[in-house]
């Protein structure tokens, strides 16, 4: 914990500087902008899972009075993508839908109504093609390509890695395990259905207010695809009505809105539909995966081999990155002494899949924990101490070559372990009562970026006022996890000054310097140190002018509660607003600029450049669940949750994130399901899609652990994502707990666990789970030394 | 076809030329401007457009505008007092009852419906009255933590209730 008074506003409890506009209904999200002369669009959509386009023809739609504009793919055709590697998508398809949903025409029209009845107009003819549904579909059906570019047939990418051998390590080990694990795809459900309006102004310049997570690589995309020079693009994102990783992608309908304020000269708007939403996705991967782990009886892995299977949906997304992260974090929270991770995405005729909260690292965690519970049982071992007795030490490079800087994992354990009293109740609780343990870490911000290049990925531009306000100009976005206030916070930390006389502007590509978005856990730590580097010399100069005046040293002098004053309490205090003018006054218009790059870090390998981060958050879970042995319906009572965020630079917001994800998590493990019948979502509504309301939500008990780390402002770590990560095997192990019944499988659905009761209750095994994965040649892997400093023998 | 509506919402009267098809979520919200009440499936799934129709929460999205003529709407907006801010707005602010802010309109007036109709309810009671209102961000507990907070200062005198 920091020491008293070490921090004047970081650490403090505050509400977030949007909170009173935001629960006074004043917030304006993209779809409450309304300009004059406004124009709605609605796109027609494909109904068919994989079809060509033979014909399109909108003329009908143009003659329907009340519409003005129609465009189809022809209007558009310049692909575009959020990976360089997977320029995959059109705005409008060309000549091929790939999913049900795929937009193929758009239409603007005076109302939402006249512009939603013009797409019955449209005639469009398809010629069928073979649709591929599932990752042995593609697999099996190498002639019927999705997409031409694909490693192989319908398999996007396939990697494999090795580090060390893991041969020799499972040689070495006194028991081997193999599991098969199944994590079913599930999607991020924003409260806020995506929505974007677009202007072009008589001077030809667009506009565009988009609920997106990512205005820079927005902005990108639209350069690309409506072949303007970015300059003549402003991307504005608004308030984001919850985004969770589903708003940052480039959309077809912000490519699409945009192109009809071009052609029509008036604004246009597009709310997509609920329905719509759930095709748009960017979700959850489903993922197959086989994992083979060698232990010794004390408990140290000597071996893993972990091999992923990903339903990638019909475009590319984040894909490869995803591919990726299913195998890269596995090795930085117990030491591994030899790993191999092969990984293989298949493209389906399914919306794509792509970053969920926790992007890639869910799947192979859930299946890591429920395993390291198997091998506990297996060799006798307390699953308490066998995660304590093997935690990775700090400062300490894992065999993937990433680097741990600190670690509070064991404190989380203690933490839940005691409160809850863990090892005394789970022997103890009455048939159908259980305590399951699990951990997990996540990055704090990937260490590089989207697209290749060797600028910052994040930059702050601070200009001070001569009333002493301090305005902030960054590009980060604010989805609602506070990033503008964290920025309010630690700017007026370094200025003394209180956090109301900090402006903050942000997410507006014509007035903030670039940051790369809100994705990755990024923006705390990024804008966070690059708010810093932009304050501290400006605040120099500052006291510099004010030791000039007050004839002092400068560095007698401090700012503290919005006052210069000396260290020793010699003189009067003077106003920060009056030592900002002195200072204007010495040097001209204050101003100055921050940047922050992460460490280059990582090893040399190709693949290396997925999972290397300033620092990692670590969390523990201990979830006690209620499961009635004759139907499997279960309730989860409470959870416990230890979470190292470094440092909580405003505890009311990290409080909020931690709760946050562990509910998403709870959702995940419970019940959610994005699933499709012939190309249709099966659950496309709020209602169908099922997930935790009030009363499956427990309560919930959270320690925030500070371990002060060197790489975050202040010492912060992330604390939007990880947290979610034990949760769904922690609620596994603690059904396993309750009832004797694995399943190996998210979501762990009641009739699953009904399934695993009456097979235990006809003497069977209470397994229930996928049991065979794909027979797939995965390329030879890339061998790869393990660091030379490796904390543990391999 | 449209059709000339008065409509009382937080207590102003508006007369209203509109189609009499359109929902009092449309009417609210493109009509009348009122866009601190939002939309999340418009098909009365998550309770993202709730209002108070005479003092009951109520979804907009299923509600036609005819059927409520006469009656007292009131929206997000028309919770503060002479720019005082209802007690609800300050401890959802204050206690990260609201994130991503967009669930939280909906959310404030459904939970003063509850408190005017009883000011001293439990955490199950809260749980139970809010449960028709999806939030994807808090995790609920924060939730009623600020329920219970505007709770006790609407009702000072009244015992905190027991979960």
């Amino acid at each position: 914990m920091p020491e008293a008074n070490e921090f004047r506003t970081v650490g403090t409890f505050r509400p977030k500087i949007d909170a009173h506009s935001k629960v006074q209904g004043e917030a304006v999200y993209a779809d409450d902008v309304f300009l004059p002369r406004m124009l709605y669009a609605k796109l027609l959509r494909s109904p068919h899972p994989h079809a060509r386009i033979v014909k399109i023809d909108p003329s009908a739609a143009l003659q329907r009075p009340g519409v003005v504009d129609v465009i189809t793919g022809k209007d558009v055709p310049i692909p575009y993508g959020i990976l360089p590697v997977s320029q995959d998508e059109e705005a409008l398809c060309v000549d091929k839908v790939r999913m049900v949903g795929d937009p193929v025409a758009a239409v603007a029209a005076i109302d939402e109504e006249t512009a939603e009845a013009a797409l019955e107009d449209i005639v469009v003819e398809y010629e069928l093609l073979p649709s591929i549904m599932s990752i042995e579909e593609g697999l099996a059906q190498e002639d019927v390509q999705i997409h031409e570019y694909a490693d192989h047939g319908n398999i996007h990418k396939q990697v494999a890695l090795e580090f060390g051998e893991v041969e020799s390590g499972f040689a070495e080990a006194d028991h081997v395990r193999e599991d098969i694990f199944y994590y079913e795809g599930n999607t991020h459900m924003p409260m806020e259905q995506h929505a974007a309006v677009a202007q072009c102004g008589a001077d030809g310049r667009v506009t565009l207010w988009s609920s997106t997570q990512t205005p820079h690589y927005v902005h990108r995309a639209l350069a690309k695809v409506l072949e303007l020079p970015a300059s003549r693009i402003r991307v504005i994102a608004t308030p984001v009505g919850g985004g969770f990783g589903g708003k940052t992608d480039p959309f077809n309908h912000e490519v699409a809105v945009c192109k009809l304020a071009m052609r029509t000269g008036r604004p246009v708007k597009l709310t997509l539909t609920r329905e719509e939403v759930f095709y748009c996705h960017r979700g959850r991967h489903p993922v197959l995966m086989w994992v083979k782990t060698g232990m010794k009886r004390d408990g140290s892995i000597t071996a893993m081999h972990f091999r992923s299977h990903l339903d990638g949906g019909a475009y590319g997304s984040y894909g490869v990155a995803s591919t990726y992260y299913t195998g890269a974090l596995q090795t930085i929270t117990y030491p591994i002494a030899n790993y191999k991770f092969e990984g293989m995405r298949v493209f389906t005729n399914k919306p794509p899949c792509g970053p969920k909260r926790g992007h890639g690292t869910p799947q192979p965690r859930f299946a890591l924990e429920v395993q390291l519970d198997k091998f506990a049982e297996d060799l006798g071992l307390d699953p308490v101490e066998l995660r304590l007795k093997h935690l990775m030490p700090p400062n300490t490079k894992a065999i993937n070559h990433l680097t741990v800087t600190t670690i509070g994992l064991k404190e989380c354990i203690e933490k839940v372990v005691v409160s809850s009293d863990f090892q005394e109740r789970r022997k103890s609780l009455p048939p159908g009562k259980g305590l399951g343990l699990a951990c997990g870490a996540y990055l704090t911000g990937a260490g590089l970026p989207i697209y290749w290049n060797k600028m910052p990925h994040s930059g702050v531009q601070l200009k001070v006022d001569r009333g002493g306000g301090v305005t902030v100009f960054c590009g980060s976005t604010d989805i609602g996890q506070g990033s503008n206030s964290i920025l309010s916070t630690i700017v007026a930390e370094e200025f003394g000054i209180a956090p109301e006389h900090v402006i903050v502007v942000t997410a507006d590509t014509d007035l903030t310097p670039v940051d790369l978005g809100s994705y990755s856990s990024r923006v705390t730590l990024m804008t966070g140190n690059a708010a810093i580097a932009a304050a501290r010399p400006l605040r120099e100069q500052i006291l510099a002018a004010a030791a000039e005046v007050l004839q002092k040293a400068p560095d007698e002098l401090t700012i503290f509660n919005g006052e210069v004053v000396a260290h020793n309490g010699s003189g009067d205090p003077v106003p920060f607003s009056e030592a900002v003018q002195w200072a204007e006054a010495k040097f001209g218009t204050l101003g100055s600029v921050g940047s922050y790059k992460p460490p280059r870090r990582g090893g040399r390998f190709k693949g290396a450049g997925v999972g290397p981060s300033p620092n990692y958050s670590y969390s523990a879970c201990v979830a006690e669940v209620t499961c009635d042995p004759e139907t499997g319906l279960y309730s989860v009572d409470k959870l416990w949750l230890g979470h190292d965020v470094g440092r909580a630079i405003n505890p009311t917001q990290v409080l909020g994130q931690v709760e946050g994800s562990a509910y998403m998590g709870l959702g995940e493990v419970m019940m959610e399901e994005q699933v499709f019948r012939r190309g249709l979502h099966k659950a496309p509504s709020l209602l169908d899609y099922k997930s935790p309301t009030f009363l499956e939500t427990p309560e919930m008990e959270v320690f925030l652990i500070e371990t002060n780390d060197p790489e975050g402002p202040y010492g912060a770590k992330e604390a939007g994502q990880g947290p979610l990560l034990p949760i769904m095997p922690a609620v596994a192990n603690a059904l396993y707990n309750a009832v004797g019944v694995r399943v190996d499988e998210v979501p762990v659905a009641p009739e699953k666990v009904f399934r695993g009761l009456q097979a235990l209750s006809a003497g069977k095994d209470g397994r229930v789970g996928p049991s065979k994965v794909p027979d797939v040649q995965f390329p030879e892997p890339i061998q790869v030394e393990p660091p030379d400093d490796l904390p543990y023998p391999n | 076809m449209k059709q000339l509506l008065t409509l009382t919402v937080n207590g102003e009267t508006h007369e209203v030329w509109t189609s009499v098809h359109k929902t009092l979520l449309e009417v609210l919200r493109e009509d009348l401007r009122l866009t601190g009440t939002k939309h999340g499936c418009e098909l009365g799934e998550c309770g993202a457009c709730s209002v108070l129709v005479d003092g009951e929460s109520a979804l907009s999205c299923l509600m036609l505008p005819v059927e409520v003529q006469g009656r007292e709407i009131t929206t997000v907006e028309g919770l503060a007092e002479n720019g005082t801010p209802h007690p609800l707005q300050t401890a959802f602010a204050e206690l990260e009852a609201s994130q991503c802010g967009y669930c939280t309109p909906a959310m404030l007036v459904t939970a003063k419906a509850l408190l005017d109709e009883n000011p001293n309810p439990d955490r199950a009671t809260i749980r139970e009255a809010l449960a028709g209102n999806l939030c994807r961000c808090t995790g609920y507990a924060k939730i009623v933590d600020a329920v219970q907070q505007a709770a006790a200062q609407l009702h000072p005198e009244a015992e905190t209730a027991h979960a």
